[in-house]
């Protein structure tokens, strides 16, 4: 059955609280899990306390002041800071979202909450995990290769039999803006970890992340493999276990809609078969 | 221990994550499953307005009566078409339920096979009722 409970040496426990900046009058609480490989131990809720008026805006500030100022075993990837490389994906207040460009304010307001299951901590904390359902690597970095693995698998190439133009393959204005709001993909997995689906079925079902991937290239008026590409996803578990629950278009940071690209694709598929 | 599938679990069998995610392939399949399940719940909607009407009619008739309402043609078939039309949704919309939460081998082969047979036993039994209420058998 599908697991709807932890393991008992993944269920989680009560950490260390790190002592408060000496002086400091603005702090803000910062609960994150912890989970280290080595040590045999379960994971663990670290409780820090960072002085606002000493760090910046985001979410992504405040872990690299505690990673600087009082903690430098907390681990966590970041690169660019500014929601392009989608590196610092996790989950924050239970939302899926990039640490550098939510505001520290902005995921502890109400407009941000899942409302029936989200339950505030009285300290007003910022509680933050690894993205849902995936192996841990170390406390904040989950292990992404079956999500790169089925990214490579829909083959995000352009795919042709006619022999390259001397110049570019050309294409109309109108068939280039049919693949806005999918080439902007920063595959940060906030979609497909937010999947319940993918939480379940995650080894054969592709994930929305890969399928608006797919669907980049269904669409893509130079692309000569559409046929081929359908038959590749013409599967009970790669596609049709998308059952529009919507998670990914809610949590998407770059405002994207996997949902709607994996619709199309089953449209194309019925197309192709009626 | 459930019976998973090994080809998926590290621990049982080392390949490439490549390998993994082909894993059998594209069964080729899915496109029917998701049209048929689209195409009776559209149908399903307009034939249990039909069921409602036929249920409202028989509503406080004695025994004959009801039978008779039944043994109209139209009813008769109307209420054939939403039997068919609903067990054939059942079993697609059950199926899917199954394969998202069973992954022990055996249990979800015993679960889908369960599955079948119970939609096409409830489908027999309402047919069988239907034509021989319909035929004239019972009055």
């Amino acid at each position: 059955m599908a697991q709807f409970t932890l393991p008992k040496n993944s269920q989680i426990r009560e950490g260390r609280t790190w002592a408060a900046p000496a002086g400091a009058k603005n702090l803000q609480v910062f609960r994150i899990y912890r989970w280290n490989p080595d040590d045999g131990q379960n994971p663990r809720i670290d409780t820090y306390h960072v002085d606002r008026d000493d760090c910046g805006p985001m979410v992504l500030d405040a872990l690299l002041w505690i990673k600087n100022k009082v903690d430098p075993t907390l681990v966590f990837r970041r690169s660019c800071r500014e929601g392009i490389c989608g590196s610092c994906a996790m989950n924050i207040e239970g939302q899926n979202a990039l640490a550098c460009t939510i505001g520290i304010d902005e995921c502890k307001s109400p407009d941000n909450a899942l409302p029936l299951l989200t339950r505030r901590d009285k300290d007003g904390a910022v509680r933050i995990y690894p993205l849902p359902h995936m192996p841990v690597i170390k406390d904040l970095v989950p292990d992404l290769t079956n999500f790169y693995a089925q990214h490579a698998a829909i083959e995000p190439w352009l795919q042709t039999e006619t022999p390259a133009p001397e110049k570019e393959w050309r294409q109309t204005p109108e068939d280039r803006t049919k693949l806005d709001g999918l080439y902007e993909c920063i595959l940060c997995a906030c979609c497909t970890t937010s999947c319940p689906s993918y939480w379940w079925n995650g080894d054969k079902f592709l994930g929305p992340a890969a399928l608006l991937q797919a669907y980049r290239w269904l669409i893509d008026s130079r692309d000569e493999n559409t046929g081929e590409r359908l038959d590749g996803l013409h599967d009970p578990f790669r596609l049709y276990r998308c059952h529009t629950i919507m998670n990914c278009a809610n949590t998407c940071p770059k405002n994207l809609n996997p949902a709607k690209a994996i619709a199309e694709i089953k449209k194309m598929m019925v197309e192709r078969a009626v | 221990m459930s019976k998973v599938d090994p080809r998926q679990d590290a621990r049982l069998s080392i390949r490439t994550p490549r390998s993994r995610v082909k894993g059998l392939g594209a069964s080729g399949h899915g496109a029917d499953h998701f049209w048929m399940q689209r195409l009776t719940g559209a149908s399903n909607a307009l034939l249990m307005i039909a069921f409602v009407v036929i249920v409202a009619k028989m509503w406080g008739r004695p025994y004959p009566e009801a039978v008779a309402l039944v043994a109209q043609p139209i009813v008769a078939i109307l209420l054939v078409l939403a039997v068919v039309s609903v067990t054939i949704h059942m079993r697609l919309g059950m199926q899917v339920v199954i394969e998202d939460y069973v992954h022990d081998t055996g249990l979800k082969f015993a679960a889908l096979t369960a599955n079948t047979f119970y939609a096409v036993v409830v489908a027999a039994a309402c047919l069988y009722a239907i034509v021989r209420v319909g035929l004239g058998g019972l009055v």
